[in-house]
């Protein structure tokens, strides 16, 4: 499309100068969008909200907030009863957090459902799995800077995992806590490499978006758009789309913020920092507790490598497999509407992460849901196990051997006929 | 000048030794970049001050037969146990390959009544139980680890559970008979 003539002389001025106008007209109104997204494809715009308000809250907080093992946890305690509206920014900010993670991962499942991985989307995906390793380490790190026994514990635990590694182990976790124990120089760092992270994030986000807006946007039907028919513009038809999202979302964040603003929380982490007592049961945050079962559940040695540097290879094995997926999945079919049997295997693979997320959060010796004899880490085993196996066998195996359905011919095609046949 | 006429005239411009010269640029300006890393990455590592504190004395004269004490060192604690007879017996009488980490126990003592370790779990860093009095001290009568069930023996050595090592062995001298210096 050419580009814009711009009537107001200030505008035209600027956007001769630095064409930041045209590009934002380019992105909104030119931008051709399939005109069949459906609610699923809200969560990216959603996530970007997430991401500026944790940044706002974020810088409020430091306003108050003192990196000190001696100070931190009496000024979060200040900030939620002296500050003004403290406790408001303080709650936005713990629980954005999680809703940053219930938003980024229905945006991954959604991926992962409609075959948004494939090419030409690989760079996009890419993109999106170290954000969401980016979102990991800031979410870990700013758990640290209460300094309450959980962050304390949850540091000391998370930290230790890299003296599983041989030789190296144990100087690299001495550099990453500046000392003999997670202690004032490790709160230090966590302080500032918080503060930075979330503008590495993003960083990453304009390179999604920039990926994003050269391949254009995936559709339920997994279809490219191939003529002008099937696509509409950005705006006003998805701002519409995504503001009203937004609405929804926002009465589930406030629900929490403003009713249960602990609920996702733990309890032990009002409870100050104590090198001396570990706290009975150390549980990572619930975003957390699907990876956390992964490393827990290698519990026995394979080829002479230990337990422990196994946990922690399948741990971050989880997630770097994420990378390989758009060669794993033989299927040319993207969406998996149009894929009856890999759909099943989908709904099972999101099952199985919730039965991690479950066994993350219970003691490895206890009954799974209750049922006698069937023990967490058992579970645990089992589930990892279908983690790995979904991505390295059924995702190729189904995609060679599945027989697809029919493709509509276009977008539009597809929208006329849903709309003839409801 | 002269050169762009040298070149685009009869004679072929020397593309290897043009190639040499940026690879040799590249990897001195490389080695720069890394040494200019290098005291940023460092300064990440115990500072003075923390290395400094690095060392700790504890009076042991009113530490009774078969208690134990937790000391901070280097801000993890030190289990120092006086041990009974016994807890000594006990921590003998194991066949050594029996042991996850064998190690007698006389190479992890310097006096036998003093059991001295660092109180750190070997799994993942948790602070195992069993030095005061009344908490659970494991199915090997020494300590025992609530994150993820490891049992230290009475010589702070693995017996069962995810913990890969023996609870470490600090360096310590004894300054008199009731007086230990850590570190």
């Amino acid at each position: 499309m050419s580009a814009p003539v711009w009537n107001n002389k200030v505008v035209k001025w600027v956007d001769d100068r630095l064409p930041v106008i045209s590009m934002l007209h380019h992105s909104a109104y030119e931008y051709p969008t399939p005109k069949n997204l459906s609610y699923m494809w809200n969560f990216g715009s959603l996530a970007g909200f997430v991401l500026v308000t944790m940044i706002l809250s974020g810088i409020f907080l430091v306003m108050n907030y003192t990196p000190h093992t001696s100070m931190a946890f009496e000024s979060v305690e200040r900030i939620m009863r002296d500050v003004n509206y403290g406790w408001l920014i303080r709650y936005i900010h713990m629980n954005g957090a999680s809703m940053f993670f219930i938003v980024v991962f229905l945006h991954m499942f959604r991926g992962l459902y409609y075959g948004s991985y494939k090419a030409p989307r690989e760079m996009l995906w890419w993109i999106g799995i170290l954000i969401l390793l980016a979102m990991m380490a800031t979410a870990f790190m700013g758990y640290v800077l209460p300094w309450g026994q959980m962050s304390f514990w949850g540091a000391t635990v998370i930290t230790n995992l890299f003296s599983a590694f041989p030789i190296i182990g144990d100087p690299l976790v001495t550099w990453l806590w500046g000392g003999f124990s997670v202690d004032n120089p490790t709160l230090n760092r966590f302080f500032s490499l918080h503060y930075l992270m979330p503008f590495v994030i993003l960083g990453l986000v304009v390179l999604h978006v920039w990926a994003l807006h050269s391949v254009r946007s995936n559709n339920p039907t997994g279809v490219e758009i191939k003529t002008p028919q099937d696509s509409i513009p950005f705006h006003p038809y998805y701002t519409i789309k995504d503001l009203f999202g937004l609405g929804v979302f926002l009465i589930f964040f406030c629900a929490f913020v403003f009713f249960a603003p602990d609920y996702l929380g733990h309890p032990d982490n009002y409870i100050p920092a104590n090198p001396l007592v570990t706290p009975p049961h150390i549980v990572p945050e619930w975003y957390f507790l699907p990876f956390y079962a992964i490393l827990r559940s290698i519990d026995f040695t394979i080829f002479g490598i230990p337990a422990k540097l196994l946990g922690v290879l399948a741990m971050f094995a989880s997630i770097v497999i994420l990378f390989v997926i758009p060669w794993l999945d033989t299927s040319k079919v993207r969406s998996s509407k149009f894929r009856p049997v890999y759909k099943w295997f989908f709904w099972l693979f999101v099952i199985d992460t919730f039965i991690l997320g479950y066994c993350g959060a219970k003691a490895p010796d206890d009954d799974f849901m209750g049922i006698p004899g069937l023990r967490v880490i058992v579970m645990g085993q089992l589930s990892t196990l279908y983690y790995f196996a979904h991505f390295l066998v059924v995702m190729p195996l189904v995609g060679k051997m599945e027989r697809t359905k029919p493709l509509p011919v276009s977008i539009s095609e597809s929208v006329l006929k849903e709309g003839a046949n409801a | 000048m002269s050169q762009t006429v040298h070149s685009s005239g009869t004679e072929k411009p020397d593309e290897n030794r043009r190639d040499f010269l940026t690879l040799a640029t590249t990897a001195v300006g490389a080695v720069g970049v890394g040494c200019a890393l290098l005291p940023f990455v460092d300064s990440m590592n115990p500072s003075k001050d923390v290395l400094a504190l690095a060392s700790v004395e504890v009076n042991l004269s009113n530490i009774a037969v078969g208690q134990a004490v937790k000391v901070m060192w280097r801000g993890k604690p030190v289990f120092i146990r006086h041990r009974t007879d016994r807890e000594i017996n006990e921590a003998n009488e194991v066949a050594l390959n029996e042991l996850v980490d064998p190690q007698a126990d006389d190479a992890r003592v310097e006096k036998k009544e003093w059991l001295i370790v660092v109180g750190v779990c070997t799994h993942l860093g948790c602070i195992p139980m069993g030095t005061a009095t009344g908490e659970a001290r494991g199915d090997y009568d020494g300590w025992y680890c609530p994150c993820h069930g490891s049992h230290y023996d009475t010589s702070g050595r693995i017996r069962r559970g995810p913990a890969p090592k023996n609870l470490e062995v600090p360096t310590y001298t004894f300054l008199t008979d009731t007086s230990v210096r850590i570190g």
